[in-house]
């Protein structure tokens, strides 16, 4: 019996070893992406080059971003693949991409204004994405909720309580999406927008696919999503619908080789593999619903498909994102210590404003007013967010203990003033005649 | 020979066991050149972040001991007080949730339990307001308590059976009755069992990674340091600070337990008494008995039916049930990912051999050898309880970093082997306790005699000992297998590629999309009948079911 034990251990070890394959190219692919996304990649891959394997690392892309950066030069993964492009800006400033040349087909330089792929030549845009609201059918239906069309929308008092979203500090899309708020109505109007969906938001979710995930199965009416988690919810016969608002932001997701990988040959051969008219095609399958960087895919797209490059999404704003890129950790960080942290305030101050709007109708009242500016200005003016010192402070690296501490004191600042702001909002409002 | 089989156990624990988490402590106090530091604790409290998780996880812990114990409170006195048929179902009870790991139930309780599941659906329809179950960090209590009950009503069984009838006698002789019987005799006597339950379901819930991730509650501990070793790096301090307050806590609760279960002796002089007089029912009281059983078996039966809706179901979406069913997810988990299962099979195989050998070993040495030292065997062995699984692989991942396995220029800490080997040390526990206990039951003249008829030491207990604590062995082996089948603590820091990865973590990765939560929840089932299957066989094995608990 003992022998029989060690023999079959001994063979499942050796299978094991086997299976993990020392022999053929492996490609090692770090990727944020669904599992629906990363089978399909692998298996059409693995038909085409039967010599090589593909073994996907499904981490998110923060921690994919350390797995790269904590592998020593030359047994690195040979693939980072995620949505993110400021998670591509940072590694290649740190030379942990290397630049490749792949030929491609039609791939234009920009969508909208934003460019496809890296001016520098470090990553690529393999798909594009873009954010818009999604919704439960059913649940709008037993709400009675009428179908909204823009963000402004979300602000209305009717739907208090039933709109979700996540937060720019968790996911990098979500980011985008204030941000092109931020940059298509201005820095005060745009945050008061996002104060005001915030508010009638029943949840900031901790992870960006609590929303659509919250929405699919019915728990929040409205969610803002990213286009493919739309999509796909729609075309697996979830009774969720999508729509683009006209103020959104199409951006693309990128892959890029590792630099030091451990076969870069193979590297290069799957990044072109993603990128030809094949792979691209595989982004039309209904379970990953993303939209491709190559034009001729779209002709194989099902009807109604949404294409950036026709003019079926309309991108009103001109995306800057050197601006998004340079104060991007004080509008992820403004956005948590004022929304996510303070919700729970936030929402009871939005929650007394609304009614307080509907006891007055249309009678004016100075006490109202001041209420809602007091809960929906942010504590930061444009011209104080510019500032080259604050936005050094919020950029510094670990380990600056000196500006980890100011900025520290300038998070708690902000907080205890929204706290203090939202409350007094509240109690104005009840007070309101 | 015993002294070199000692040597390489103690070598074992100490490689896998005690150095990783050495490094962890170490790490968490060590300044920039190797000096020792409390910046880094100080730190920790000084973001706000943190100083919510910590509270939350504290909260969370505390308020599913609460939960466990109204749940599990009232049905440990209906089965000991009173004579009825309830009982068997009480014990069913006890097993249920025990089978099925927290973080598969987690999801199918938001579409029964959450915002829009069935049961506020109904009440919204029915009755005109909803019960926020799910909502933020009462959905971690919620579930956890479901899960975790049985610890404290199988322990208080125990406590209240071996209460003396004697006892009891006494007190009314001298004219307690009703309330003050039970406030004066009955609760004090059964007190240590209720702390042994409720401390090890705080231990638990405090270091469950799982379940508050699939929750997507990030703001607590065990998900905190996760979340600061993937993504801030393996260089991030606070990571090891959150590490080293979990295993303070845990080993806290644990010592707290032992400590009131030793301080007061609570022995009585007689045994067989049968415990506490058992009484009929009155009519009413049998309503309101079954009511209570049939409520708590509805809620323990919740997460296995929703998994199984799930695994079955085309679209379930703001409706009460789902609607059209299909074996479509099933197929797609065999034809994805077949090796997950394979996976598991065998990691959990490999660790639990290694867990029932080294723990008959010990066993041996603790109970037929007077090797000097020996006792520290056990203690480290059995200290690996105290040790959370996330704690346990970060410390892998610390203290063997840039570890080259030979032969497969891959790192240790990315292979398989460090899942399994971390699977072992947390499970030898359980499989030490069960050959300690095989071992105990049997007498050493047995081995005497063997020897006396010319056998000699290495034969006898390869004929005589090793056959007779088979069972055991067998129990050990199961137990260790199914609670590593389903971990998922450390499973999911140290898993890095799809096609190393265990179920458990296959489960965890198809929960992340929406086309997944199907093929997901499929897999979920099929963890849970593996799970069920073997708690079925260890059952039959040991016929203690308060091995569980241990």
């Amino acid at each position: 019996m003992h022998k029989n034990i060690r023999a079959g251990i001994a063979a499942a070890a050796t299978l094991a070893m086997v299976s993990s394959g020392a022999m053929a190219d492996t490609v090692t692919v770090v990727t944020s992406f669904p599992k629906e996304l990363t089978e399909a990649y692998k298996k059409a891959y693995e038909k085409k080059y039967p010599a090589d394997k593909v073994e996907i690392l499904n981490k998110g892309t923060p921690a994919g971003m350390a797995y790269v950066r904590e592998q020593p030069a030359g047994s690195r993964a040979e693939i980072f693949w995620a949505s993110a492009p400021d998670a591509f800006e940072v590694l290649a400033q740190e030379k942990l991409l290397a630049k490749v040349d792949v030929a491609t087909g039609n791939i234009p330089a920009k969508v909208g204004d934003y460019p496809i792929n890296d001016p520098e030549g470090f990553y690529r845009g393999q798909a594009l994405a873009g954010y818009g609201l999604m919704w439960n059918t059913r649940y709008m239906q037993a709400h009675k909720l009428p179908v909204p069309k823009e963000w402004v929308d979300l602000t209305k008092p009717v739907y208090f309580g039933h709109v979700a979203t996540s937060s720019p500090s968790r996911s990098g899309t979500t980011h985008l999406t204030f941000e092109t708020i931020l940059q298509g109505e201005g820095w005060d109007k745009g945050w008061t927008q996002i104060l005001q969906i915030a508010g009638n938001s029943a949840q900031i979710t901790e992870r960006s696919f609590g929303v659509p995930d919250g929405v699919q199965n019915g728990q929040f009416g409205i969610g803002l999503v990213v286009d493919f988690f739309g999509l796909a919810a729609k075309s697996s016969g979830f009774p969720t619908d999508f729509a683009y608002p006209s103020v959104t932001a199409i951006v693309p997701a990128n892959i890029a080789v590792v630099a030091g990988a451990k076969s870069p040959e193979a590297a290069k051969r799957f990044m072109q593999y993603t990128l030809s008219d094949e792979g691209q095609a595989l982004l039309l399958d209904p379970k990953i619903s993303r939209l491709p960087v190559l034009k001729e895919t779209y002709a194989k797209a099902p009807k109604g498909y949404p294409n950036p490059f026709d003019g079926s999404i309309t991108a009103k704003v001109k995306f800057d994102s050197d601006l998004s890129q340079n104060r991007y950790y004080v509008v992820s960080s403004l956005f948590d210590q004022v929304i996510t942290f303070r919700h729970k305030e936030l929402a009871a101050a939005t929650q007394a404003i609304h009614e307080a709007q509907k006891r007055l109708g249309t009678r004016a009242s100075p006490q109202l007013e001041e209420a809602k500016k007091l809960a929906w200005t942010v504590p930061v003016t444009e011209q104080q967010a510019k500032d080259a010192e604050l936005l050094r402070t919020f950029a510094a690296k670990k380990g600056d203990d000196a500006a980890v501490k100011r900025k520290t004191q300038i998070e708690e600042e902000w907080s205890t003033r929204a706290k203090a702001n939202y409350t007094r909002a509240a109690e104005l409002a009840a007070a309101a005649k | 020979m015993t002294v070199a089989i000692a040597l390489a156990i103690a070598a074992f624990l100490v490689a896998f066991l005690v150095v990783p988490v050495a490094s962890v402590v170490y790490t968490a106090f060590a300044s920039g050149d190797g000096g020792f530091t409390l910046s880094h604790v100080m730190a920790f409290f000084q973001i706000s972040l943190m100083r919510e998780s910590f509270w939350n996880s504290l909260y969370v812990a505390g308020a599913s001991v609460v939960a466990a114990s109204i749940l599990a409170v009232p049905l440990a006195y209906f089965t000991v007080r009173f004579r009825f048929r309830g009982a068997a179902l009480i014990q069913t009870l006890g097993v249920l949730p025990l089978i099925m790991p927290p973080f598969v139930g987690a999801v199918a309780m938001q579409l029964l339990f959450g915002r829009s599941g069935s049961v506020n659906l109904l009440l919204q329809e029915h009755a005109g307001f909803t019960i926020p179950f799910m909502q933020g960090l009462n959905g971690v209590i919620f579930v956890e308590s479901v899960h975790y009950f049985p610890f404290i009503l199988l322990n208080l069984v125990v406590a209240l059976r071996n209460i003396d009838a004697s006892m009891e006698e006494s007190a009314q002789n001298l004219g307690a009755h009703g309330a003050r019987l039970f406030r004066r005799i009955v609760f004090p006597l059964a007190m240590p069992g209720y702390v042994a339950g409720a401390s090890l379901v705080f231990v638990k819930v405090f270091d469950d990674l799982g379940t508050p991730l699939v929750l997507g509650q990030t703001n607590m501990l065990a998900p905190q340091a996760y979340l600061r070793i993937t993504s801030v790096g393996i260089e991030d301090p606070i990571g090891y600070v959150i590490s080293v307050i979990m295993v303070v806590f845990s080993v806290c609760a644990l010592w707290a337990s032992a400590r009131i279960l030793k301080g007061r002796d609570y022995a009585t002089l007689q045994r067989g008494g049968g415990g506490l007089h058992r009484r009929r029912l009155k009519p009413w009281q049998a309503v309101a008995a079954y009511a209570w059983i049939a409520l708590v078996l509805l809620l323990v039966l919740a997460p296995h039916l929703g998994i199984l809706m799930m695994s079955l179901s085309k679209v379930w979406s703001f409706s009460v049930l789902p609607e059209g069913f299909t074996l479509d997810h099933y197929a797609t988990v065999f034809t994805q990912s077949p090796h997950m299962i394979g996976n598991t099979l065998l990691y959990c195989g490999i660790a639990a051999t290694l867990d029932v050998a080294i723990g008959a070993a010990i066993a041996y040495i603790i109970l037929r050898t007077r090797l000097p030292g020996r006792e520290w065997l056990d203690f480290t062995a059995s200290a690996a309880l105290a040790i959370p699984g996330v704690v346990l692989a970060i410390g892998y991942l610390r203290a063997f970093k840039g570890l080259e396995l030979p032969f497969a220029d891959s790192a240790f800490t990315a292979s398989w082997i460090a899942l399994t080997l971390a699977y072992a040390v947390r499970r030898l526990p359980y499989a030490l306790r069960s050959c300690m206990a095989a071992l105990q039951q049997m007498h050493v003249s047995l081995e005497e005699a063997a020897e006396n008829l010319g056998a000699s030491k290495a034969r006898s207990v390869r004929r005589v000992v090793i056959p007779l604590m088979m069972g055991g062995i067998l129990a050990g082996f199961v137990t260790s297998f199914i609670t590593a089948a389903v971990e998922l603590s450390a499973t999911i820091v140290l898993s890095s590629s799809a096609s190393t990865a265990p179920m458990s973590y296959g489960i965890y990765l198809y929960m992340q999309s929406i086309a997944g939560r199907g093929p997901g929840a499929a897999l979920g089932v099929i963890a849970v009948a593996i799970v069920g299957v073997g708690t079925y066989i260890s059952y039959r094995l040991t016929d203690r079911s308060a091995e569980w608990t241990r």
